[in-house]
């Protein structure tokens, strides 16, 4: 058995069904010896896809998603997906081929440092030096992917190394490793705390960000939520701990949020962050959080804790171990006006758009799109104004709603909810993305017709980077720069070249009908919505 | 801005240096002094970093530097909570003028001349880092002619229950 054969050996121990790569010679050992094994690949069409179909794939199972590079090229391509997954702490193995080790620092043809390159992007790296520390490596690294704050390791392997003779392979039951021990129950004294507040609060608030789905703790907190009437708003990477039309459930915050959900936030007594980094873009000002309010911050990263805001309580766990404890406690609380004072709120405050009703309106359309949707699809939002209107008007039920929200990377998602389809063929991915976004990732509708994925992807076409455009219309007074897209490709020709079928709306008119028949589709489907170009998020 | 000293346990492996410093790089947090150097056990390195900044980045580079897998402990304390140690190695130019005085000069502060030739000497002194400083000072009017530094070292000061 060779090292390579070892790897193999590794994704199967772990549970591993699908690979995402791209061969070159550094890592032609490992796909020789994946040939020999149940675990599929997918050819991707340029690596940083790779490493969105694994983040798309971790987000729908819950494990790492895996995706296996070349050297040189092939490595820093995969940069910008394992960045995007860090910044959204998504468990993911990301191996890469490497030069002979013997010429390593030699700078040989498609030589790249990509340990020391992703530092700062990765939770962990490995460059194997040794055959023999493969099973233990690989042990590692999923283990350091999928526990604590998850995110992606790298493991970096010469093509030698890959090509030695083993000795003997045994698979560790256990890991040992004296650096990495995360902290995943609460504190008892500071969960007692938390409930002593809730118990003073008149006006609390939980504020649900993506650590609640990593930890896969909804089902307790909305629980927590229902049983006490306490409000719940989300930041992006929250969306979907909540059903959007759950009563206790107030929006989105943040400067691209819902302004009731922002005002709940504001105005409320006790603020409990969970999983959530209390980043720029949904609390602009983290001093307001702290102010004339009791903060309690829950993460399983003791270094987001006080990192942008100081927290009255800060409390170090796992979200779902943290809401257990919390439900084995009894409050006797009432919210009762609080929540009647937000429920005025939602209804003052909802956002009034004037359409125009030449186009495709994509808050009305998003929205209807959504609600016909089953009710466990998945929705991929890219980047762009169509993120901002996917995370305003997408009716999430009892599905997922993903995208890039750390990073913001455009052309998240049509690979991300490739790697949804290949986790769960039987549901619905959809994946929405503006005419900047799609082509990002355009090349993959050739993955999805070689690998008999089926996709659905919609294009909100408006021929403008229009996120970019919207900030010139306001920062730049008009003062439009590099934002024209024409000479986009004929969508339907485009179609058509790759096997999709296509459909186009170009007004509200028939809307309906359009939408029954992309969601009926067995096959792979593009739909056209062409949207307002000056049309705005605000 | 507070002082604060870090004494970091960490890996004896190739790369980590370059992942401790990389991520006071990267969050703009400031390296006044460091030093690393294996402990009595071979499989352990400790690194000494003093930093300073304000409230939240002293308690920042705590954490950021536990979350790093590398690391198997972080200290941390303040000047007055600790014993620190640095060496110096100077060279300078002396003539019979003040071959005199420099002896003096080393006698007051504790420092040994432990190279020499018929221009040229080279001092040596182990003390706190504000000395180190004062020594540098009353040399400069002479003629500094190399400054070889270690970095400050520290140890957390002795307690009854140290371990």
């Amino acid at each position: 058995m060779n090292g390579a054969d070892a790897i193999i050996k590794c994704l199967e121990a772990e549970g591993v069904e699908v690979v995402f790569g791209y061969p070159g010679v550094a890592i032609c050992p490992f796909y020789n010896s994946i040939l020999e094994s149940k675990i599929r690949t997918v050819l991707i069409r340029t690596e940083q896809n790779a490493a969105h179909a694994a983040s798309g794939l971790a987000r729908i199972t819950g494990r790492p998603g895996v995706c296996a590079v070349t050297s040189g090229p092939g490595a820093t391509n995969v940069i910008t997906g394992i960045a995007t997954a860090f910044a959204d702490s998504i468990p993911m193995i990301v191996i890469t081929g490497q030069v002979n080790s013997t010429l390593l620092g030699s700078d040989v043809f498609q030589e790249a440092d990509i340990t020391g390159a992703v530092e700062s992007f990765v939770k962990y790296s490995y460059l194997v030096r040794n055959v023999n520390d493969i099973p233990r490596i690989f042990k590692e690294a999923f283990y350091i992917a999928n526990t604590g704050r998850k995110g992606p390791v790298l493991i970096d392997i010469p093509i030698d190394v890959q090509n030695a003779q083993i000795s003997r392979f045994k698979y560790p039951e256990e890991v040992s490793m004296r650096t990495y021990k995360p902290t995943v129950k609460g504190h008892a004294v500071q969960i007692k705390k938390v409930i002593k507040e809730l118990e003073k609060a008149k006006r609390p608030i939980i504020c649900a960000g993506g650590g609640v789905l990593l930890s896969e703790a909804e089902g307790e907190l909305r629980t927590f939520s229902e049983k006490y009437h306490i409000p719940v708003v989300s930041t992006m990477m929250g969306i979907g701990v909540m059903p959007t039309r759950h009563p206790m459930y107030f929006g989105m915050v943040g400067n691209n949020g819902k302004p009731y959900a922002n005002r709940a936030m504001n105005e409320s007594d006790l603020l409990i962050m969970v999983g959530a980094r209390v980043a720029d873009r949904a609390v602009s000002q983290p001093g307001l959080i702290t102010q004339g309010k009791v903060l309690v911050h829950i993460d399983v990263d003791p270094a987001e804790i006080g990192k942008n805001a100081g927290p009255t309580i800060p409390l170090v766990g796992d979200a779902k171990h943290i809401f257990e404890d919390f439900a084995k406690e009894e409050m006797e609380v009432d919210y009762e006006d609080w929540v009647h004072t937000l429920e005025g709120y939602r209804e003052e405050l909802r956002p009034r758009r004037s359409p125009n009703p030449a186009y495709v309106d994509p808050a009305a359309f998003i929205s209807l799109l959504s609600e016909k949707m089953e009710e466990d699809a998945v929705y991929v939002a890219d980047v762009g104004q169509n993120q901002i209107w996917s995370c305003g008007y997408c009716v999430v039920k009892k599905g997922k709603f993903l995208t890039s929200g750390g990073m913001g990377t455009m052309g998240y998602s049509i690979p991300a909810a490739m790697g949804a389809k290949v986790a769960a063929p039987d549901r619905q991915v959809i994946a929405v993305c503006g005419d900047g976004s799609f082509q990002m990732s355009m090349m993959e509708l050739a993955t999805h017709r070689q690998h008999g994925i089926p996709a659905k992807i919609i294009v909100l076409k408006n021929n403008y980077l229009g996120m970019v455009r919207e900030h010139q219309h306001y920062t730049y007074k008009d003062h439009y720069s590099v934002v024209d897209l024409s000479g986009s490709p004929d969508l339907e020709k485009l179609a058509a070249a790759y096997d999709f079928d296509f459909l186009r709306l170009e007004t509200m008119e028939g809307a309906d009908k359009v939408i029954d028949a992309f969601l009926a589709d067995e096959k792979s489907v593009l739909l056209e919505c062409l949207i307002d170009p000056m049309d705005l998020v605000k | 801005m507070k002082k604060r000293i870090y004494s970091v346990l960490v890996e004896n492996r190739s790369g980590v240096l370059c992942k401790v410093a990389g991520l006071f790089s990267r969050r703009c947090f400031n390296i006044d002094s460091l030093a690393v150097g294996e402990t009595d056990d071979s499989s352990v390195s400790c690194m000494t970093i003093v930093s300073s900044g304000d409230e939240r980045t002293i308690e920042q580079i705590e954490k950021q530097l536990n979350k790093k897998l590398d690391v198997i402990k972080v200290k941390t304390f303040s000047e007055s909570q600790c014993i620190t140690r640095e060496l110096m190695l100077v060279k300078i130019k002396y003539n019979k003028n003040n071959r005199r005085e420099i002896m003096e000069i080393c006698e007051v502060m504790g420092a040994d001349i432990v190279d020499m030739s018929i221009r040229y000497m080279m001092i040596q002194i182990c003390d706190t880092p504000e000395k180190i400083k004062l020594m540098i000072n009353m040399l400069q009017s002479i003629s500094i002619v190399e400054v070889a530094r270690t970095g400050t070292l520290a140890l957390s000061k002795c307690m009854e229950n140290d371990d």
